[in-house]
């Protein structure tokens, strides 16, 4: 018996890994059943593994037998992989005492598709409906959404799980044909849409009925494969954008593709998957959605790939350094928002500070910004005086020098000359 | 420069904020008796308790600050660091000596120090409520031993009552002698013996209940397959699970 489920355990984990969604914030659910489990509202990542993500979800597949073959996926159709499938029970039992130990936040729950959609989606939401009713469980799940699935069901799911997701894929139509012939970006539009209306409308009854169920609290999300397929950073960006807009979603996850596979549409076996261009999308993800910045500003028709060497906020601040330098004593929160080198955390601290006097070097550095980065970008009230004025591929150049980035060992520096 | 003596407690510390402004002594140090060290020429001043005093000076602050800000002196002084009291202490009186809204002042040292004091144990917090791992014994406990670089428990105790609220369990500080104990009605502080144990963050292996190796083993098993190698960053592994932590997690124990 027990070997059985290990082994099923370690097959449906292996192939759920591949879906980096992980966050576990944003669940407002209260244990006020005597239940086991309580939201908590930032999420808590209960360990990491060597690749240096954060397990904080008990990721699996209900199932990895697919009747789909998607070029990109571990399980698809024609791939010779050891095929599993967990009974309902064996979920139930599994999120809860991973979840009574600590281990876990909660369960992340996807499934190959067997048989057709509806099929599928009523399996998983079995799975949900028994954790919430009968266990009393309170903790968080996230529960994918199976484009296709009925109306009605997915409706239903809504109401037990905290985050729903279902992924884009490829991030442009073209490329989703190209790999995965039988999908199309409408099938997954649509169960957003649905679930999207539906969360406004809960929302909306709520502030005239107080016993509303919750329906999705923590919103929805989706990933895009990077790398896979040749689109533009640009293209990236602008489709996440629209999807932050359109639907509200809280996150986009961009996966770096990890090959898998002997397709001659695919990066060949054994390359490396693109991380340092992950890294950058993320950058820019965070920028567009904490730091003000529009998606046309980072990426446009003269700049369609965010650079790998510096990061995309200090790219900006280089190519615009007609804004600076701007003084901390003075400047917008806004404006300080967008220095290289200040993050969200020091110049909420710097716009308070400096009600009280002048700031100065010492208590910038104290503050905790990253100043041999930022002081070509800012005065404060002591400034050294400068003379001349820096291009901005000397600024580059200076900053590249101090910093040791991880991603810069094996680069060899250009040198400049003037 | 006169010293000020305190007891260590929370109530010493405002005791010795009320006795200042009682006496304006100017710039003071202050220490708690243990790291005291007699010495020739200071001028000394031994703070006594007294509940009354140290309750005008929590209400003092309390009516100047918002709740995040007291819930910040308290992370602060839970730190027990020396250095923070000091900061503590300048900060308080430096927040009566101004008006409202002195706190939000990050070019204060006192002040900035207290924040960021603050905010070190909140992260310990969370990485407890993290990295806590319960253990099922025979007798129905779900138990853990910690020793945490500050003195968290107290932080921990809401988190996990309303959490496990079906289960009984125990979380023991073992440095600091003390642990909370929830019997499914109320947390309560207990105190233990360990007699002839050397590891006291996990129960012996014949006290534990049945299934428990079984789960051990199917946690670590998941914990293999969810990994990806060719992503390999252990540099980053070890900043996300800084390796003292690892004697609590049963991912990372050899397997038996």
């Amino acid at each position: 018996m027990s070997e059985r489920i290990r082994e099923k355990l370690s097959i449906l984990a292996d192939a759920a890994k591949y879906d980096v969604s992980c966050s576990s914030s944003g669940s407002t659910r209260k244990n006020d059943n005597k239940g086991l489990g309580n939201g908590h509202n930032s999420g808590i990542c209960h360990t990491y593994t060597e690749d240096g993500r954060c397990v904080s979800l008990l990721k699996i597949l209900l199932t990895n037998h697919c009747i789909f073959d998607c070029a990109y996926c571990v399980s698809r159709k024609s791939n010779d992989i050891t095929r599993a499938a967990f009974t309902v029970d064996e979920v139930v039992e599994l999120t809860m005492n991973f979840y009574r130990r600590n281990f876990i936040e909660g369960l992340f729950l996807s499934s190959g598709i067997f048989k057709n959609a509806d099929f599928t989606m009523e399996r998983l939401l079995r799975v949900v409906k028994k954790l919430r009713l009968e266990e009393r469980y309170n903790g968080y799940i996230h529960l994918k959404t199976i484009p296709g699935a009925s109306e009605d069901l997915i409706r239903e799911a809504g109401l037990y799980a905290d985050r729903m997701s279902i992924n884009l894929e490829m991030p442009t139509e073209s490329g989703l044909k190209l790999l995965a012939p039988e999908k199309t970006h409408k099938e997954v539009i649509d169960p957003l849409k649905l679930v999207q209306n539906q969360i406004v409308q809960f929302k909306d009854e709520k502030k005239l009925i107080k016993n509303v169920p919750t329906f999705v609290p923590a919103g929805q999300s989706t990933q895009m494969v990077i790398g896979a397929t040749p689109e533009t950073d640009k293209e990236i960006m602008q489709t996440a954008d629209a999807f932050y807009k359109n639907f509200s979603l809280r996150r986009v996850y961009y996966s770096g593709y990890i090959p898998i596979s002997n397709d001659s549409r695919l990066p060949i076996l054994g390359s490396q998957p693109p991380l340092v261009r992950e890294n950058r999308l993320y950058q820019t993800d965070w920028l567009m959605r904490f730091y003000g910045f529009n998606v046309n500003e980072l990426l446009n028709d003269a700049n369609p790939h965010l650079d790998i060497d510096i990061d995309p906020k200090l790219s900006w601040a280089l190519r615009n350094l007609q804004f600076f330098p701007i003084d901390i004593n003075v400047a917008s929160y806004k404006m300080i928002l967008r220095v290289p080198g200040i993050g969200v955390g020091s110049a909420k601290k710097i716009v308070q500070a400096r009600k009280f006097g002048r700031l100065r070097i010492d208590q910038l550095q104290k503050i905790g910004i990253a100043y041999n980065r930022a002081k070509y970008f800012i005065r404060c009230s002591d400034s050294p005086m400068q003379l001349r004025e820096y291009q901005n591929t000397q600024i580059k150049s200076f900053i590249l020098a101090e910093s040791q980035s991880k991603y810069l060992k094996n680069d060899i520096q250009q040198l400049i000359l003037f | 420069m006169t010293t000020f003596i305190f007891d260590g407690s929370m109530e010493g510390l405002f005791c010795a904020v009320f006795e200042w402004f009682e006496r304006k002594p100017g710039p003071i140090k202050l220490l708690t008796i243990k790291q005291h060290q007699p010495t020739a020429f200071d001028v000394l001043f031994e703070v006594f308790n007294n509940s009354a005093k140290a309750h005008r000076v929590w209400k003092g602050l309390s009516e100047k600050l918002e709740k995040g800000w007291t819930r910040r002196i308290y992370c602060a002084y839970l730190s027990e660091q020396p250095d923070t009291f000091q900061h503590l202490f300048d900060m308080i009186c430096y927040l009566f000596q101004n008006p409202k809204g002195a706190e939000a002042n990050y070019g204060n040292e006192a002040v900035l120090h207290v924040a960021q004091m603050a905010r070190k144990v909140e992260r310990e917090k969370h990485r407890m409520e993290a990295f806590i791992r319960f253990q099922h014994t025979a007798d129905g406990i779900f138990y853990c031993g910690i020793d945490p670089d500050f003195n968290v428990l107290p932080l921990l105790l809401t988190h996990f009552k309303n959490r496990y609220a079906d289960q009984q369990w125990i979380i023991y500080d073992i440095k600091r002698h003390y642990g909370l104990f929830y019997d499914l009605h109320k947390v309560e502080e207990i105190q233990m013996e360990f007699k002839n144990i050397t590891n006291r963050t996990q129960p012996a292996i014949q006290s534990l209940s049945e299934k428990e190796n079984l789960y051990a083993c199917l946690w670590k098993d998941y914990f293999k397959s969810t990994n990806i190698p060719a992503r390999k960053n252990m540099k980053l592994h070890i900043q996300h699970v800084p390796k003292r932590y690892w004697k609590y997690l049963t991912e990372k124990q050899l397997d038996h």
